[in-house]
């Protein structure tokens, strides 16, 4: 009637491979590629080998809250690893809202019994924000359900925020927040390890090899000031744009549908947020690494950083002024104030497009001078 | 426990957070209880916003049928804007909004709703070689091989003996209501595995027109990227030939994998009739070839059918202020200051404020005669309908579409010849019955089925208009803010894979003034209204059977025929004041 008793010794990775009639000689094959999918140099090899013997597939317990599950189905859009060899040789998916077998009752006590089964061997993951409005979000009759989230994530070994609204808040916590929403991030409890995957949603890839990283080397991926794994979160997609010549010459798409726009000329002017926005896109690409918004015809909304959804509009360069909650739109107010405010940005441009002698007469031009002058003055 | 309250919650394998409460007498379902329980408010964070960004901001009301949301708003502002979008443009929305339906009834079928009907353990009993056998019965897959069905198996059984079956790990297999033989256990497990893997590639046609899934880019005035067939960064022949061998794929992976199933589980699920519900049915149409403006070519048609009558199609207008309004009295908003109005509100002339009443602490049951959800009731003329591929087809049956009436009546048929192929001795199934659970996931398959076919006759379309020079994607004319009037509103509607969505925008001084959505989820898992008529899934599981209280199957999988969406369904916007949202808290 019930499942299969779950009381069996969890084998590793490499006998999983040996019951898939895989050879030792196969299975190095499948070792170096994976020590290349997770970025590291081949001669961690033999670390990615010992791991692989002798670790079983990880217990992640994957919880959603004020989310619209775009992280879960960006996960299940992985295609390297894929997220079948994720869920059946990697991670063993004990919890998830959207793709687990059981409901209710049976469900919640699942959760119980792996916490207790592996405390401090399970990684948790979480998507959507947590509301500190009572009953804005009641799980299993919980009406403040971030106590119950609490009381899992002491338990694990580790946390990992999915998405922007576990990372940041996300768009419920948007102005003017109506429920109260805040990132999973502020409810773990000290000492328990955790990391943020931002993006509305996040690459499937980002999601998956991350995760991978966990259940392969046993430790979490190197991170930045703000908790995201290095690997993915090093560049500004502006730094590996393949529009990048064009900002670089001074040749913008003023209008969806123009010539610039066939030309593929950058969209910086239509309110790209490319030069602000740090994320794999750039580079890894999406589904399969087939395309992205930028090369799609789209500004970048910057959905992987912070507060972004209270940066627009979207199709403008609205900056904010350091240490003011003022916004000013640089194409409407005058260009040099813009350029302090633009924290760098224009000033880069201007050094860019100087050094490279290919001046053509534009507004970024302009705004790149006056950000020169106004650097100097100041 | 013979009779009494059961409660599932949380339900899972749905998008958000829903529970359900059912009496149970005599081990049938008496009464059920819909609620929604969680809330973001979504409408009130996108007023006082650019109207351009609008899509941004809906298209995260859902990452499930992620695009829907942005289609509807962007359409509804450029009707606010009185913006007619290029052919091309209309043509390459179209392409997004079938791909959406292929993806997310697939997905629906296989990773949300199989596991209901399919028993994934007792797979591990079958014959690989009658599994070949039966599945070459029904359709010409090439993968339906003894040798490919073993391999799946011993997948399964690997999983099973590991100790850690992860997301099978809390099914209710080996429960009674389950009705396959362990061979076509096994065909379902393996197309599982093989939708897991289809999935991901038919989204690729969002990535090529918007950038990336889920969350693909949208663009009020058309679509942001140009059409060049003779430049390296525009939609060009190789991103073309990408899509068009997407929907191919999409055409025979429904043709040949998901419909051909779901016609099996029928046959054998013939005698399980239960989960019907509403009699009422509710379409606002869509997937005009021409433009979303010429009603009359849609291919899913606009109409709404009652009391299982086809014969007759009542005209709807979503713009008419007594036909769509929702109603609060059992939810956790007010009106006018009203706990229990009793009056329903048009989205336009809507309002809505926060107001939890339920309970603070952890409880065992809401408290279902006064406000139990944070879903407000939709009703259309103040009568309860249901909406989503099943209204489709009944309306578009009702309406004497032929597509959908050849659609419907050679499934129907197939399914016969299956029940006795299969020698299941049972009864021949006609429309009528197609009013349960599994005739609702039969909709389901049919709708994607014909948006398969409608993909290729839009992609087709897109392949002319280049040909002969009509390249246009965006209209610029209305897209600075200084040429917008000072107030204006409008509605955008979308056939959703859940059903008929609405969005209804108020543009002032050119920000967003007031915003709502009526959302297909909202329609069906709703509470009762002032009427006290019950919602679509409320109705749908009084009568039916519960065996095992503890092992809710029956009631999982009478949910999960409507493909729930959760965080599409709970919203909440304050259209009455311009000021900020007031919450009353009951402590």
């Amino acid at each position: 009637m019930s499942a299969p008793s779950t009381d069996v010794r969890r084998k590793s990775m490499y006998e999983e491979a040996l019951e898939q009639g895989i050879s030792r000689r196969e299975f190095l094959k499948i070792a170096s590629a994976v020590t290349l999918a997770l970025g590291l140099d081949l001669k961690e090899m033999p670390k990615v080998v010992r791991a692989m013997e002798t670790k079983p597939r990880i217990p992640v317990i994957w919880m959603d809250f004020q989310s619209c599950s775009g992280p879960t189905e960006s996960f299940t859009r992985s295609y390297q690893p894929t997220v079948e060899k994720v869920l059946f040789d990697m991670i063993s998916l004990e919890y998830n809202g959207a793709l687990m077998a059981g409901s209710g009752t049976a469900a919640e006590k699942h959760v119980e019994e792996i916490v207790e089964k592996y405390p401090g061997q399970f990684i948790l993951a979480a998507e959507g924000s947590l509301p500190t409005m009572p009953g804005a979000l009641a799980i299993a009759g919980q009406p403040r359900y971030y106590e119950k989230w609490r009381e899992i994530a002491s338990k694990a070994m580790a946390v990992v925020a999915v998405g922007s609204c576990a990372t940041w808040g996300g768009i419920p916590a948007a102005n003017p927040n109506p429920t109260g929403a805040k990132s999973v991030i502020d409810f773990v409890p000290p000492g328990v390890p955790w990391i943020r995957i931002p993006g509305c949603p996040p690459i499937g890839e980002v999601i998956t090899n991350t995760l991978a990283h966990i259940a392969i080397l046993g430790k979490l991926p190197e991170v930045d000031e703000l908790g995201r794994p290095k690997e993915f979160f090093r560049h500004r997609l502006h730094d590996k744009c393949q529009r990048r010549p064009f900002f670089d010459a001074g040749l913008y798409v003023e209008s969806f549908d123009s010539e610039g726009a066939r030309e593929g000329f950058c969209l910086y002017k239509m309110g790209c947020r490319g030069p602000t926005t740090y994320n794999a896109c750039a580079e890894l690409r999406w589904n399969g690494g087939l395309s992205w918004p930028i090369q799609s015809g789209h500004p970048c909304i910057g959905c992987a950083a912070p507060n972004f959804w209270d940066e627009g509009p979207f199709y403008a360069r609205v900056v904010q002024l350091p240490g003011t909650q003022t916004t000013i739109n640089p194409e409407r107010v005058g260009l040099g104030i813009a350029a302090v405010a633009a924290l760098g940005i224009t000033a880069h441009a201007a050094a860019s497009v100087i050094s490279r002698r290919r001046l053509r007469k534009s507004e970024a031009e302009a705004a790149a001078e006056e950000a020169k002058e106004t650097a100097h003055e100041g | 426990m013979a009779n009494g309250r059961v409660v599932v919650d949380p339900v899972t394998r749905i998008e958000g957070h829903l529970r359900i409460e059912a009496e149970v007498e005599n081990k049938r379902i008496t009464k059920a209880y819909s609620s929604g329980t969680a809330v973001r408010g979504i409408e009130l964070i996108v007023r006082g916003r650019d109207p351009r960004d609008l899509w941004a901001f809906t298209q995260r009301i859902c990452g499930v049928c992620t695009t829907v949301h942005a289609l509807a708003s962007v359409r509804a502002v450029e009707d606010a804007l009185g913006i007619q979008i290029p052919h091309n443009a209309h043509l390459i929305r179209n392409l997004m909004h079938e791909t959406i339906l292929i993806h997310d009834h697939v997905v629906h079928f296989y990773q949300l709703h199989a596991m209901d009907w399919v028993d994934v353990v007792d797979a591990l009993k079958a014959d690989p070689a009658k599994a070949a056998e039966i599945a070459q019965m029904y359709s010409k897959w090439p993968n339906s091989t003894a040798a490919y069905f073993k391999d799946v198996q011993d997948k399964v059984k690997r999983i099973v003996d590991s100790g850690q079956l992860g997301i099978f790990a809390t099914g209710y297999w080996g429960h009674p209501a389950y009705a396959l033989p362990p061979e076509v256990n096994l065909i379902a497990v393996a197309h599982y595995l093989e939708a897991l893997d289809f999935q991901k590639d038919v989204v690729r046609i969002h990535t090529i027109f918007g950038g990336r899934n889920p969350h693909p880019n949208y663009t009020v005035g058309g679509v942001p990227w140009p059409i060049d067939p003779n430049m390296d960064n525009a939609l060009n022949t190789s991103r073309l030939t990408e899509v068009e061998k997407q929907i191919d794929r999409a055409y025979e992976f429904v043709k040949e994998v998901y419909l051909p199933d779901v016609l099996v589980l029928s046959a054998f699920y013939r005698d399980w009739t239960y989960g019907g519900g509403l009699t009422n049915y509710l379409a606002y149409g869509d997937l005009s070839p021409v433009s979303i403006y010429d009603v009359k070519s849609y291919r899913f048609p606009r109409g709404a059918v009652l009391d299982l009558n086809l014969n007759e199609v009542h005209d709807v207008d979503p713009r008419a202020i007594d036909q769509v309004q929702e109603f609060v009295d059992h939810s956790w908003y007010t009106y006018d200051g009203k706990e229990t109005p009793g009056y329903g509100l048009h989205p336009w002339d809507g309002q809505t404020n926060l107001h939890y009443t339920g309970p603070t602490q952890e409880y065992e049951y809401l408290d279902v005669q006064g406000k139990y959800s944070w879903v407000k009731a939709p009703r259309w003329k103040e009568k309860h309908m249901e909406v989503g591929p099943l209204a489709r087809m009944m309306v578009g049956y009702a309406a004497k579409n032929e597509r959908i009436r050849h659609a419907v009546d050679d499934a129907l048929s197939r399914i016969n010849h299956l029940i006795s192929a299969l020698n299941l001795n049972k009864a021949p199934v006609d429309i009528r019955w197609m009013h349960s659970a599994i005739g609702r996931t039969l909709g389901r398959a049919l709708d994607a089925s014909l948006a398969v076919e409608f993909a290729k006759e839009d992609m087709a379309a897109l392949w002319a208009n280049i040909r002969n020079g009509n390249l246009a994607t965006f209209d610029s004319s209305k897209w600075e803010p200084n040429t917008w009037p000072k107030e204006t509103k409008g509605v955008g509607w979308v056939e959703a894979p859940r059903g008929s969505l609405g969005h209804w925008v108020i543009i002032k001084d050119q920000k967003i003034e007031k915003f709502q959505a009526v959302v297909p989820t909202t329609w069906n898992a709703s509470p009762r209204d002032a009427l006290q008529n019950e919602g679509a899934y409320e109705a749908s599981l009084v009568g039916s059977p519960l065996e095992i209280p503890d092992q809710p199957l029956e009631i999982i999988r009478i949910v999960h025929s409507f493909d729930p969406c959760m965080a599409c369904a709970v919203h909440l916007t304050d259209l009455a004041e311009n000021r900020t949202i007031e919450v009353f808290l009951d402590m």
